[in-house]
This record gives structure tokens, sequence and C-alpha cells, in this order.
């Protein structure tokens, strides 16, 4: 328990530092008030879009805990989004309610069948995930675009556009959603031999096929959730601008999702994997992100801001850098380092 | 283990998804086999009677860009005297290199095509030139030194639409001080520096407009809606939005109305384009001004490659109608608006 907490603690500091900069820019950064029955601000800003990096983040991390990895969940997202939004786009009463539901349900069962393609390929046929995968995360947004036509098309529909932009008791659906996947994925791995079973597979796949772990169906199972939460992904992202946009919704985000899996401390050789280290993990790079926008780092410089922050974090969190430079304050030189950007 | 029919069924599914990928990647390769079709039985037919024009679009990413295609496809007609060979490159310049070749090797009339970007053409462009064919740039420039590359670039002036929002802004709103931010277009893309360095002229000698701010939101709506959140965060005096783009600036107005402020009112949007659903925002009064970017480059483009055809010269640049419109003006335009 001890170890998680250290492994954790820069990235803590990582996020605490992003956000105390964003509040010395602007000082009303946390604060948080109630604006048309909901609440808003800051932090409630973080972590509605946080929901979208931390479901894909959280299939990723069961993913890599395997020892694979998933490069298709952006093109996913891509497919969710332009099914439901074209199949809501194509229905006579776009607003209803039943219309919303059957049109992800579609979406839903088309990212099982991806998600089953991913998993037969790496757990039956035995091709390396990071080829596997790819052919969808270069297919995907092919497919997606041949569903919208090529073309973005603006949907109006209540119920959908609340998934994204809708409150309930004062906080956003969004993070609800992700939540409610956060804590039921982590009771279900947690509270049940899952997650050892998967850390089993993922630290030796043939002694635990020994042991009589099903290593196949674990392997498969996590390829299929991790399809299925890029789709629910995918629907908060197209229903936060209600258009299909089939070239860029989820671009890269398969790189962010893996990043805040590192970033939250599970090693990408499999094995051990920390579900609250993905949540901070993707708390950081989404706060990375607004606070870009609140310090007023240069628009050609946002790149090479979040390089170093990102470089920070990882090189902070190896063991060697933990060890060695552990009394020498090193960190709060270049932590601060955020602040002086704006001027 | 799963049972028989699980399986078997799990193995249906996989088949789905890969027919799925086929078809996709099948779809790119008919366009080609049917381009080279074409051409080959355009060559049969003797080059005489049709002009024939290759043309490489950059992809199909926008509403802009759907118009765009739809304009040129429109106009360069076999009824008109063209035989057009129409390929879609999905905003990557390998491809369009690609198309361009295959165009110098069907031996086409003319070529033209927007560049997806603007540098690294001079050695497919000096192919075309070798096999003398003509080259007209639509839309976009490239950055080759040597002019002679091509016949003439026809398209917007981008730091012209930034001065005309830039005195838009300066003239009408900037009466009393105000806080801009901007949201640019892609980093480094000519659209965006351009319309970047025209506004910032324009409102240079009014000291009520003040930018406080200035991100990219990549030209899509849902980073300017990303962007427009922090902006919203970080400075609580936000009067006007600069949108470089219609779909940065609907992406904005989604951000401000779940600020719980009202967009058009508490805070003012401006933007450049004038497609669809920004024409529509415009009407309903969401969005305050736009300066139109004219996609319909068709007619113009048949124009030239006529006249050059006919032995004629043409101007080096050639600077399209653009365009601007109020609520009163989108309301009226609407309903005969074409993209």
């Amino acid at each position: 328990m001890s170890i998680t907490r250290h492994r954790l603690f820069w990235p803590v500091i990582a996020l605490l530092a992003l956000l105390l900069a964003s509040v010395l820019k602007s000082h009303t950064f946390l604060d948080i008030e109630v604006r048309d029955g909901h609440l808003f601000g800051g932090p409630i800003d973080i972590i509605r879009r946080t929901s979208v990096l931390l479901l894909v983040a959280l299939g990723m991390t069961l993913v890599i805990a395997t020892r694979g990895i998933d490069l298709s969940v952006g093109a996913v997202m891509a497919i969710a989004g332009a099914i439901a939004l074209t199949q809501i786009a194509s229905s006579p009463d776009p607003g209803s309610v039943a219309t919303v539901a059957s049109a992800m349900a579609t979406a839903l069962l088309v990212c099982l069948v991806i998600g089953i393609w991913n998993g037969f390929l790496i757990a039956v046929v035995g091709i390396q995930p990071i080829i596997a995968t790819l052919v969808l995360m270069t297919a995907g947004r092919g497919i997606a675009m041949l569903i919208t036509g090529g073309q973005i098309t603006t949907v109006t529909s209540a119920p959908y556009k609340s998934l994204a932009s809708g409150y309930t008791l004062g906080l956003p659906n969004a993070a609800l959603i992700a939540g409610f996947f956060f804590v039921v994925t982590a009771l279900v791995t947690r509270r049940t031999a899952l997650g050892v079973l998967i850390e089993a597979v993922g630290i030796n796949p043939s002694a635990s096929r020994l042991a009589g772990v099903r290593a196949r169906t674990i392997i498969w199972t996590v390829y299929i959730l991790c399809a299925l939460f890029a789709c629910i992904a995918g629907f908060i992202k197209s229903a936060d601008t209600m258009a299909a946009d089939a070239n860029n919704v989820g671009l890269f985000i398969e790189l962010d999702a893996i990043l805040a899996v590192v970033i939250g401390g599970t090693s990408l050789a499999g094995g051990k994997f920390s579900l609250a280290g993905t949540l901070v993990g993707a708390l950081v790079i989404t706060t990375l992100t607004l606070a870009i926008t609140v310090l007023g780092v240069p628009a050609n410089a946002v790149s090479l801001f979040k390089a170093l922050v990102v470089i920070v974090v990882c090189l902070l969190q190896s063991p060697k850098v933990r060890n060695s430079s552990w009394g020498r304050r090193r960190p709060a030189a270049t932590v601060p380092a955020p602040v002086e950007v704006p001027a | 283990m799963l049972s028989k029919r699980f399986r078997t069924s799990i193995v249906t599914a996989g088949v789905a998804v890969l027919a799925l990928g086929l078809a996709a990647c099948g779809g790119s390769d008919d366009s080609g086999d049917s381009a080279s079709g074409d051409s080959s039985a355009a060559a049969a037919g003797g080059g005489g009677d049709a002009i024939v024009v290759g043309f490489s679009q950059v992809g199909s990413e926008s509403g802009w860009r759907a118009a765009n295609t739809k304009s040129i496809q429109d106009t360069l007609t076999a009824d008109a005297g063209f035989d057009l060979k129409f390929s879609d490159a999905q905003q990557k310049q390998e491809n369009q290199i690609q198309a361009i070749r295959s165009y110098i090797a069907q031996g086409v009339d003319y070529i033209a095509f927007s560049p997806v970007v603007e540098s690294g053409w001079d050695a497919v462009l000096e192919e075309a030139k070798a096999a003398n064919i003509p080259v007209i740039l639509t839309d976009r420039a490239v950055d080759s030194k040597d002019t002679s590359l091509y016949k003439t670039f026809i398209g917007s002036d981008f730091v012209k639409e930034g001065e005309r929002i830039g005195k838009y802004v300066s003239d009408t709103l900037g009466t009393e001080p105000i806080n801009v931010v901007e949201l640019q277009g892609t980093t480094g893309s000519a659209p965006a520096n351009d319309r970047k360095s025209g506004f910032a002229d324009a409102i240079k000698d009014n000291p009520n407009v003040k930018v406080i701010a200035s991100e990219t939101g990549n030209f899509t709506r849902a980073e300017g809606k990303t962007v427009m959140e922090g902006f919203l965060q970080a400075y609580p005096d936000i009067d006007v939005v600069y949108a470089h783009n219609d779909d940065m600036g609907l992406g904005a107005i989604e951000a401000i109305e779940a600020a719980g402020k009202v967009p058009g009112k508490d805070i003012k949007v401006v933007s450049i384009d004038g497609v669809h659903d920004g024409m529509v925002a415009l009407s309903e009064g969401k969005i305050s001004y736009i300066v139109e970017c004219n996609p319909l480059l068709g007619p113009d483009l048949a124009k030239i490659i006529t006249t050059l055809h006919d032995g004629g010269t043409v101007e080096p640049r050639i600077v399209t109608e653009d365009g601007e419109f109020n609520q009163e003006q989108a309301i009226a335009a609407l309903p005969d608006r074409q993209y």
C-alpha cells in the first residue's frame, strides 16, 4: 500500500502544482459557484473533461496489465460517434429518448464486434497487440468516414447532448458516467479474483495458463471492455459538439490514454496495474491541457510545454531518479517552471 | 473454454469486421481505378474535343470543403467541354503527390489542386512542368520560390479576411473598451498565420480593442470548445471571441452557453468562412458577424482553364470575391446559400 502511495506521490504533486499555477494566474480558478442550477467552475470543468480520457484509459489500463496495448481506441470513438449521430440525424424524431437509446445500442453493438475482433486477433490468432490494433487504428477512421459520408453534420438532440453537457444533482453527467464505470471496474477487479488473474496473465501468460487461468478468455475480455469503454467515451466526445467529425474525434487519444496509464504507475511490461493511478494520470493530463489555456502558453509552445511537464513527471517516477535524488529537492526546482511561462 | 457455437459466432463477427475494413480500403482503391479507367477512355476518344483536367482535393474535412468540391464537380462537366478526373487525398500530402503523378502519367491537359500543406511540392511540380502540363493552385498556396512551376493561384486573401473582421470589431464593437480572445487555426498553417496578422493590423490603431489571449483551436469545433472553456475560466471579462473559422466559433458558442452566458449578448462571436452551420448561428444571433471565404471556385477555375486553352495568359494571383454578413444579411442569404 505504501509503495502505491509512493508511486503516485509525484503525479499528485504535479497535479497540485498545475492547479496552483492556474490559481496564481487566475485567482477564481478553483471557485465553484452555482449557475443555472448546476455547479460551475474550474474543478467542475476538469472532472467533466477528464471523463472521456478516463474511460479510454480505464480500458487501456486493463489491456496494458495483460502486456497488451490498444491503439484502436481513438478510431473506435470516432466510429461510435459517427454511428450514433448519423442514426439520430436520419431518424424522424431526433429528440426522443428512444431514438437516442437505439442509436447508442447500435454503436455499442458495433464496438462490441470491434472489441471481439481485436481480442480474436490477439488472443486466438496470436498477433502482437500493437500490430493487431494498428489495423483498426488506421482503417477505423476510414470506416467512420464511410458512415458519415465524409461530412461533419450538426445534429440537434437534447437527450444525446445531455450526455456531455447535462447535469444531474448539480454534477456533470459525463463525470458521473465515467465515475460509475470507474467504480464498477475497480470493484470487479479488486473485490473479485479478476484483477489478480489479469495481473497473472500480464506477468507470465504461459505460467498462468498452466496454473489454470484462462489466459485467452481474459485477454479477449479486456480488449472487448476496452472497445466498449472507448465507445462510451466516443458518445460523450461527440455529444460535446453534437457533430460527428470522423477525422478529429478521439485523434491521438490512444497516446494520451497510454500516458495516463504510465503516469499512474502501471508498467507497459504488464502485470500490476493501478486504477487509482490511472485516475490521477488522466487528471494530470486534463489539468495540463486546461492550464495551458489558463496560463496563456503561446500556441506554438504548447507541445513543448506539455512535453516538459510529462518528461519531468516520468523522470521523477522512475525508480532510479526516485532513489538517487530523494533528499536533493530537485523537483522543487522543476515544478514551478510552469508559472514562469505566461510572462 | 468457450462453447463451439459462441466461437463460431465470434468468427463470423470477426469476418464481418474484416469485410468492413476491406470495404473501406476498397473504397479508395475504386476511385483510383476508375480514375485510370476514365483516362484510358478519354485517351482513346482523342484529346481534341474535351479538356482533360486532373483535380486533387485536400479531403472532405468540413462543410467548406464539401461545397468547394461540389462547385468544381458541377462546373467542370462534360457538357461544358471538360473531362474532370477528381481524387480525394484525405488530408495526406503523399496521396496528393501520388494523384498528381498519376495525372502526369495519364497525360491530362491541366492539373489543379489545393495543396494540403505549403511546402514539399517542388519535385512533383517540376515533373509536371517537364511534361508541359500547366498547374493551377486553388484555395491554398505553395511556398516554392520558383513561380514558373504553376500558372496561377486562385483563392481568398486570408490576410484581407482577418483585416475585414478586425475592421468590423474595431469600428462596430470597439467604440468602448473591449477584451478580445482569439481562437487560431492550425498552428503554422497559412490561413491561421494570415488571419491572425490581418486582424492584428486592423485593430492596432484602436486603443479600445485589446486581444487578451490567443490559442489554437486547430480549426475544429471540439478544440474550439475546449479552448474557450479555458478562456472563460481564466478571463472573467471577455467581450468578443474572434474565431479563425466558423467551426471553432460554433464550439466557442457551446462553451459560452455552458458557462451560463448568452452568445451574441454577453460575449459576441465573430468568425470567418460562412459555412451553413455558421450562417444559421449568425441568423439566430449567436454569431455576430461573418466574413465569407468563398469556396465556389469552380466557375473561376473553368474560366482560367478556358483562357489558357485558347492561348491566353492569366494573372499569377487571382483573388476571389468574398462577402461579409451580419444577422439580417444572413437571414436573407440563407435560403439561396449553396453551402
